[in-house]
């Protein structure tokens, strides 16, 4: 059984559509203001822009764990911004998050943790006598193996270096079956090899589950070699949207301002 | 370069906690005086201790079926009030943890929290020995609450000082508050937990040798008998196997902590 024809999310067109989303911290100071962009099929996207511009609270939007003020977003055909209670529960089973200081939980084993995207699909208690479903617990073991961490499933997760934390993370984000999943700086704790180790992992994983991929990331160059679109972001807007060819040393001093940085 | 500038002393002198030591010496020696605690005093006080020492050797371990029986009912106490008090500190303490719960949660939790540590043990077994009447039950009581307000705070504590990614990660995946609870932050804690609880095990079998004292069953009834009869002898006994008692369960508790600890 290879790991795409198994479980797969609510079957609906995997896509993502953001329209207009603007989010306001403080009433009157908008943080992003109207954003809007589809992304579908097996594509790689990389947001890049300069800390503080609101990448980060782009992604977190998408899976409300913080509120947008205005706007809708639209993941496999189902609008998140609509939803609230149990439905919001059950929509973010079917978006994938990836975070920058991977948080697993210490203290669990690899499986224990990957485990953990599945908690979303079982009642409570199942997860309190820790009964998985047998089926969820061979894909868990094979989204191990998948992520190269196959002689690692049942060690614990404070034993990892970084690298292989992160991919524990995305194993738990495969897990969920997600329709699209987002990376928040997957990379930015690593060191370079290990970055691209992770970047490449992300890529396959776009392909091998035929979902969308979105990537917050600082490392332009990065961005430009795994990415098949780059999403440029300055002070709360988009201000590139385009293949990574089209990027061009003008866009980026316009991304992050000056242009001393770049040569 | 000259020298003639005197640099200031690297370390400020405060007048202010100078003054706070000087009072409290003065305090202490008044207060010294107030209570009559001469030398004179402490002297016979230590003839008299010599006597009531002297009267409690041999210890006299003839009555042993009675102390057998009294320690057996205190340790009954004492696990029967930590498997409730510390079940019950569980979902206390849990929705204590203010980085977890809404304020209209931890709020009660917290008031049932501090109205448990509010009370000193005899205060509590004495409450509880007019509530329910004499014997065993009204210790179990005082040692249930007790624990409550004990290993309750901990726990909160502890919860409060979790990392909330995790948690975070488990919200992101859709997963209901009560699985993120198992999966993200019990793990977290369980250590600490099995540590507070075993302390506090250890806290209730002292302190269930105490309650019988105002009638809550347990040793201590023996004891405050023995002392009131001037049976010293006995009473030596009694307080060997208290003794014996605590090092036992300190044993325990370190083999249990071990089991736990990794």
């Amino acid at each position: 059984m290879s790991v795409e024809n198994t479980i797969k999310g609510n079957g609906a067109t995997r896509s993502l559509l953001i329209e207009n989303l603007e989010k306001e911290y403080v009433k009157g100071k908008p943080v992003l203001k109207g954003l809007s962009f589809e992304v579908s099929g097996e594509e790689t996207v990389g947001i890049i822009g300069p800390s503080g511009t609101g990448k980060s609270t782009l992604l977190r939007c998408i899976n409300r764990l913080i509120e947008p003020t205005k706007g809708s977003i639209t993941v496999a055909g189902q609008d998140i911004t609509k939803c609230s209670g149990k439905d919001l529960r059950m929509a973010r089973r079917h978006i994938g998050m990836v975070f920058q200081e991977y948080n697993l939980v210490e203290r669990l084993s690899v499986i224990e943790n990957v485990l953990c995207g599945r908690l979303g699909y079982i009642p409570v208690w199942r997860a309190w006598l820790r009964k998985f479903d047998q089926a969820d617990i061979n894909r868990a073991f094979q989204l191990i193996e998948h992520v190269g961490l196959g002689e690692f499933a049942t060690q614990r997760a404070d034993s990892l270096s970084g690298g292989q934390r992160q991919r524990v993370g995305i194993a738990r984000a495969m897990m969920q079956s997600p329709d699209v999943i987002m990376a928040d700086e997957p990379t930015s704790s690593l060191d370079p090899k290990t970055s691209v180790e992770i970047m490449e992992l992300l890529k396959k994983v776009s392909s091998t589950e035929h979902i969308p991929v979105l990537i917050n990331i600082h490392d332009v160059n990065l961005a430009k070699r795994f990415c098949d679109r780059i999403i440029g972001m300055s002070k709360g807007k988009i201000i590139f949207d385009g293949t990574p060819s089209e990027l061009k040393d003008s866009h980026l001093s316009e991304i992050y301002g000056g242009e001393d940085w770049l040569s | 370069m000259t020298t003639d500038v005197q640099r200031k002393s690297p370390f400020k002198a405060n007048i202010v906690a100078r003054m706070g030591w000087l009072l409290l010496a003065c305090y202490v020696v008044y207060a010294l005086n107030a209570l009559d605690f001469t030398w004179t005093r402490f002297i016979d006080g230590l003839g008299n201790g010599a006597d009531f020492l002297s009267e409690m050797i041999p210890p006299n371990f003839e009555r042993w079926k009675l102390l057998v029986e009294n320690l057996i009912e205190t340790i009954e106490i004492a696990v029967i009030a930590s498997v409730f008090g510390v079940g019950l500190s569980l979902p206390i303490g849990m929705c204590a943890a203010r980085n977890l719960m809404p304020e209209w949660v931890t709020w009660p939790a917290r008031t049932v929290i501090a109205v448990c540590r509010s009370f000193h043990p005899v205060i509590f077994a004495i409450l509880f020995v007019k509530a329910v009447g004499f014997g065993p039950l009204a210790g179990i009581l005082t040692l249930i609450f007790l624990s409550i307000g004990f290993i309750g705070k901990l726990f909160a504590e502890a919860i409060e000082e979790i990392s909330l990614k995790p948690v975070e990660a488990m919200k992101a995946a859709g997963a209901p508050f009560l699985s993120v609870l198992i999966f993200a932050v019990l793990p977290q804690v369980f250590n600490r937990f099995i540590g507070f609880a075993t302390y506090q095990f250890d806290a209730n079998l002292r302190n269930s040798t105490m309650v019988g004292i105002v009638g809550a069953g347990g040793i201590g009834g023996t004891l405050f008998a023995a002392f009131q009869r001037f049976d010293y002898d006995f009473l030596a006994a009694i307080l060997i196997s208290i003794v014996a008692l605590i090092m036992l369960s300190e044993i325990i508790s370190v083999k249990i902590k071990a089991i736990f600890n990794d």
